[in-house]
C-alpha cells in the first residue's frame, strides 16, 4: 500500500513525501533511493520482509537492479560480496541462523573490503526454533570488521539505511555493514515515515568507486590469495586502520545528512534521553527504547530522576565518549537483549563493553549493572523498566546488587 | 642449559614426505636410545601434499627437556647443525610452497657443517648447483637414487637408514651408530636396514667446501612491505599482458611472450625439465595449449620455447607432443642456470642440436618416469636396482 503511496505522489519528486511503512519497508525504500545494483535474498524471517518489499518494488518497475535470488544464505552473501568487488552497489540480509549459515561469508568481507550493506532482522538463534528478536546473531560478527548499527524506528532505520551506503562506500573504510532491526516490533510494524527525494538522495550519496580495488579487466587484479604468516599481520592491521578512523567518518556523514535532510541525529553513536539531571541511567539497544522511555516519564512523575542512553551504533564502539557520557551518572543499569554465556560476571554483550569502555575512559566508575531482558522477542514490559530502574537506584544508594540479573524471568 | 641439535631434511612435497617424516621421526628415536629428548615437525607454511614443493622436515634433540624446550621456542629452526637433502634437484635452491623466497639449501646450516646430499652425483658436480656462501661448510654424498614413492606409501628402500648412518658418521654427538642400530633393531627389525646403515656409516665421506665455493648465481632478492605500502582487500596487481619479442641473431621482433610474475619462479618444484628440438616442431600448439602453467614463449620463429624460470617440470608437453623426438624430458641435475633453449638453437643450430643429442640419451622413456607407481609391482622391480646403485657406491 505504501509503495502505491509512493506511485501516487511521485510526480512531486524533489518534496519530501510521508508514508506509513514498516521498518523493513522504509530500508526497502532507501534501496530503491540508492539505486542499488545487485540485491540478493534467500526468505527467513523478520528479515524476509525487507525481500518482499524489493521484488515488489521491482516488479512494480519502480526499481531496477539485479535480483538474485540464492539457494541460500551463503550464497546470498557471496554473491553480493562477488558483486560488490565488481564495482556494483549491493544489498543483502538475513536473520538468525541465516546469517549463521552465511558465516564464512560474513567473515571474508572485512579484509577483502567489500562495503556491502545488509539488513539483519533480529531473531533468536535457534534452537528453540524462535521469531522472536534477540540481538546475538548481528552480533557474532562484532570482532571481524563488520560496522553494526542498531535503529528503534521505521525512520531512523531509512535514514541510517542512506547514511550506512556513504559510511561503507568511502574509500577510507569500505567494509561492510549491518543494520539491525528488531524483528517484528521494527520490521513489521507501520510509522509515519517521511521519505525524501530521489534527488536530495543523489546529492547526499556519490556513486560506489572502488578504484584500484575494482576487479575488472581494464584494472587486472587478483583477490584473496592464500598467504601466510608473512602477511596476514599487515593484512590485520589495514582493518584495524579502518576502526581507527570509523568514529570520525560516521560523524562526518551525520553532519552532511543533517545538512542535505534536514533531520537532526544529534550525536551518531548513542542518543540520550531525560538524562540532563539524571542521577541514574539504563542503556540498550533497538526497539526496546519505547517501553523504556514511556517508563522513564512516568518514574520522572514519581520524582525520580532517570534518563535512557540509547546506543546506535555498537562497532565502532564509540568507548571514550560512551565512558564520559556516563560517568557523570551514580549508577548505570545496561539491558542487553543478549548474552554472553560464560562472560565477565555472566553479563550481556553490551554491559561486558560498557564496563570495558568505563575501566578505562571513566575516573569515577560508578557501578555498571547488567539485566539479560527479553530474549526470544519477550516483551520488554513497563514494569519490568521500572523494576530494574528500581534496582538501579538502589546501587546508586551504596547498596550492592547483584552484577547480572534476569528480568522478566518466571521463576 | 644443555647442547641443542637441530637436523632439517629438505624433501619433494608428495613424494617424498613419508620418507622425510619418516628419517625425523627416527632421529629422534635413536638419540633416545642414549637417553636425549626431542621433537619431530613438518614446516607448517609447506604444502607438501603438492607435487614437488620443496618442503621441510625437523627433528629437533636436547639433552634435557629446558633446553628441547628453548629448542621448540621457535616456528622453526633458524640454525640447523646438519642438512639433509633428499633429491640433488633440490640443490637448485628450495622455495616453500607458502613463499619465503627462493633459498639455498644450505640456508640455515651452521658454519662448518654437514650437508647431506642423496645423489648418483659426485660432490663436486653438485658444488656447480649448490650456491656459494661465505661460510665455509662439508658437503658428504650418499650415493643413491632419489628415493620417490607417493603420499600414503613409504618406498623401503633404505634411504632412511642409510641417512641415519651418514648422520651418526657426521654429527655424532646426536646419535652414534650403536644407537641407530638399536633404533633399527628394536622399532624397525630388520638386520638387512641394520647392515645398509652400517655400510652407510663406514662409507660416507665430506669434502670440505671453502667459503664462496660454487654457484656464482645470485638468488633473486625482495624486501616485505610495511602494512601502509601493501595493497588494500588482499589484493595482487595483475601482470600485464606480455608481448612479441626479439630473436636474438636477426632482431625480428615477434612471437608472444607473457609477462610473468618477476619474484615468483616456479622451478624450485622441478625434478625434470622438457627439451625441445626446435628442428622438428611442427608448430602444432599442443605443448603451448596444454601446459598448466603458461610457461611456453611462441618464439619469432612460431615454435614453443619453455621458459624455464615459469616450467615446474610436469611433463605435460612431452605427452602431448604428436612428434617423435621434439620434447624430453630429462633429469633437472643435468642441466645449471635457466637460459633459453631457443635462444641456444638460434645462435648455433648444429652445436645446439649436437647437445641436443647427447642430453635426450639420457632421458629416460616416459613409462619408467613415474613420481610413485605406475603399475602393480614396479616397486619390487626398482628395489633391486636401488640396491645395486647403493652396493657400487
Amino acid at each position: 500500500m505504501a509503495t502505491l503511496t509512493l506511485r501516487v505522489e511521485e510526480k512531486k519528486k524533489s518534496i519530501e513525501q510521508e508514508a506509513l511503512i514498516t521498518g523493513a519497508e522504509a530500508i526497502a525504500i532507501a534501496c530503491k533511493l540508492a539505486n542499488v545494483d545487485v540485491v540478493t535474498a534467500y526468505p527467513i524471517r523478520p528479515y524476509d520482509t525487507v525481500m518482499q518489499y524489493i521484488s515488489q518494488l521491482v516488479a512494480d518497475g519502480e526499481m531496477d537492479c539485479e535480483y538474485i535470488v540464492a539457494e541460500g544464505e551463503h550464497s546470498q552473501f557471496e554473491i553480493v560480496k562477488h558483486a560488490s568487488v565488481c564495482g556494483a552497489r549491493v544489498f543483502c540480509g538475513s536473520s538468525g541462523v541465516g546469517w549463521m549459515y552465511a558465516m564464512e561469508a560474513l567473515t571474508v568481507s572485512p579484509a577483502l573490503r567489500v562495503p556491502m550493506v545488509c539488513m539483519v532482522g533480529n531473531r533468536a538463534l535457534d534452537d528453540p526454533g524462535a521469531f522472536g528478536v534477540e540481538h546475538n546473531d548481528a552480533l557474532a560478527v562484532r570482532d571481524l570488521g563488520w560496522l553494526l548499527t542498531w535503529v528503534d524506528s521505521a525512520q531512523e532505520a531509512l535514514d541510517v539505511a542512506l547514511i550506512a551506503y556513504r559510511v561503507a562506500e568511502d574509500r577510507r573504510m569500505f567494509v561492510p555493514l549491518a543494520i539491525s532491526c528488531d524483528g517484528a516490533f521494527l520490521t513489521h510494524s507501520q510509522a509515519l515515515v517521511k521519505i525524501p527525494s530521489a534527488e536530495q538522495v543523489k546529492k547526499f550519496l556519490p556513486a560506489y568507486n572502488r578504484g584500484d580495488l575494482l576487479l575488472h579487466p581494464d584494472n587486472v587484479i587478483s583477490v584473496a590469495p592464500q598467504a601466510n604468516e608473512d602477511w596476514v599481520m599487515e593484512i590485520r592491521r589495514q582493518n584495524y586502520a579502518v576502526t581507527e578512523i570509523a568514529c570520525d567518518v560516521i560523524r562526518e556523514v551525520y553532519e552532511e545528512f543533517e545538512t542535505t535532510f534536514g533531520r537532526k541525529y544529534g550525536n551518531p553513536f548513542f542518543e540520550e534521553y531525560m538524562t540532563e539531571d539524571a542521577d541514574i541511567v539504563l542503556l540498550g539497544m533497538g526497539t526496546m527504547s519505547t517501553p523504556v522511555k514511556v517508563a522513564v516519564r512516568k518514574l520522572r512523575q514519581e520524582g525520580k530522576k532517570v534518563g535512557f542512553v540509547r546506543l546506535r551504533w555498537f562497532r565502532p564502539f564509540a568507548g571514550p565518549e560512551i565512558a564520559k557520557c556516563l560517568e557523570r551518572f551514580k549508577a548505570i543499569g545496561v539491558i542487553d537483549r543478549d548474552f554472553s554465556f560464560g562472560s565477565p560476571d555472566l553479563s550481556g554483550v553490551v554491559a561486558t563493553e560498557v564496563r570495558s569502555a568505563m575501566y578505562t575512559g571513566s575516573a569515577t566508575r560508578p557501578p555498571v549493572l547488567d539485566f539479560i531482558c527479553g530474549l526470544g522477542g519477550r516483551e520488554v514490559t513497563v514494569p519490568d523498566v521500572e523494576l530494574m530502574a528500581e534496582i538501579v537506584f538502589e546501587s546508586a544508594k551504596g547498596i550492592v546488587q547483584p552484577l547480572t540479573q534476569w528480568i522478566g524471568l518466571r521463576g | 642449559m644443555g647442547q641443542l641439535f637441530a637436523v632439517e631434511v629438505i624433501y619433494r612435497g608428495v613424494f617424498q614426505k613419508t620418507l622425510a617424516k619418516n628419517i625425523a621421526r627416527d632421529i629422534v628415536l635413536a638419540a633416545h636410545n642414549e637417553g636425549k629428548l626431542g621433537i619431530s615437525f613438518g614446516r607448517y607454511g609447506d604444502a607438501p601434499e603438492r607435487n614437488g614443493i620443496p618442503a621441510k622436515s625437523f627433528a629437533i634433540v636436547a639433552g634435557d627437556e629446558e633446553t628441547l624446550q628453548a629448542g621448540m621456542a621457535q616456528y622453526e629452526p633458524k640454525q640447523v647443525d646438519l642438512t639433509v637433502v633428499l633429491d640433488d634437484t633440490l640443490c637448485k635452491g628450495a622455495e616453500s610452497w607458502a613463499w619465503y623466497g627462493l633459498k639455498p639449501v644450505h640456508d640455515a646450516l651452521k658454519p662448518g657443517h654437514t650437508l647431506i646430499v642423496v645423489s648418483l652425483e659426485n660432490p663436486s658436480t653438485l658444488l656447480k648447483t649448490i650456491h656459494r656462501r661465505e661460510q665455509p661448510y662439508k658437503l658428504g654424498v650418499v650415493k643413491g637414487v632419489t628415493s620417490f614413492s607417493g603420499m600414503w606409501v613409504f618406498k623401503d628402500d633404505h634411504t632412511d637408514v642409510r641417512i641415519l648412518g651418514a648422520i651418526a658418521k657426521a654429527l655424532p654427538e646426536v646419535l652414534s651408530l650403536q644407537s641407530v642400530e638399536t633404533f633399527i633393531n628394536e622399532k624397525l627389525k630388520s638386520p638387512l636396514k641394520v647392515a645398509s646403515a652400517r655400510t652407510a656409516f663406514d662409507r660416507f665421506a665430506t669434502i670440505e667446501v671453502k667459503a664462496g665455493e660454487g654457484n656464482p648465481e645470485e638468488l633473486f632478492k625482495f624486501d616485505l612491505p610495511r602494512w601502509e605500502d601493501m595493497r588494500s582487500g588482499v589484493s595482487i596487481k595483475g601482470q600485464p599482458q606480455g608481448g612479441p619479442y626479439a630473436d636474438p641473431v636477426s632482431g625480428k621482433v615477434g612471437g608472444f611472450r607473457p609477462a610473468r610474475n618477476e619474484l615468483f619462479k616456479k622451478y624450485s618444484t622441478r625434478t625434470q625439465r622438457p627439451v625441445i628440438n626446435f628442428s622438428t616442431c611442427t608448430k602444432c600448439t599442443l605443448c603451448w595449449l596444454n601446459c598448466p602453467d603458461a610457461s611456453f614463449d611462441v618464439t619469432p620463429d612460431g615454435t614453443y620455447d619453455a621458459n624455464l624460470e615459469a616450467c615446474c617440470g610436469c611433463g605435460i608437453c612431452e605427452e602431448v607432443c604428436p612428434v617423435k623426438d621434439c620434447v624430453h624430458m630429462v633429469n633437472e641435475s643435468e642441466f645449471h642456470g635457466n637460459d633459453s633453449q631457443w635462444v641456444a638453437f638460434k645462435k648455433d643450430q648444429h652445436t645446439y642440436l649436437k647437445w641436443l643429442e647427447s642430453t635426450i640419451k639420457k632421458a629416460e622413456p616416459i613409462e619408467k618416469r613415474a613420481h610413485g607407481f605406475r603399475y602393480r609391482g614396479q616397486y619390487e622391480e626398482q628395489i633391486p636396482e636401488a640396491l645395486e646403485v647403493a652396493k657400487k657406491s
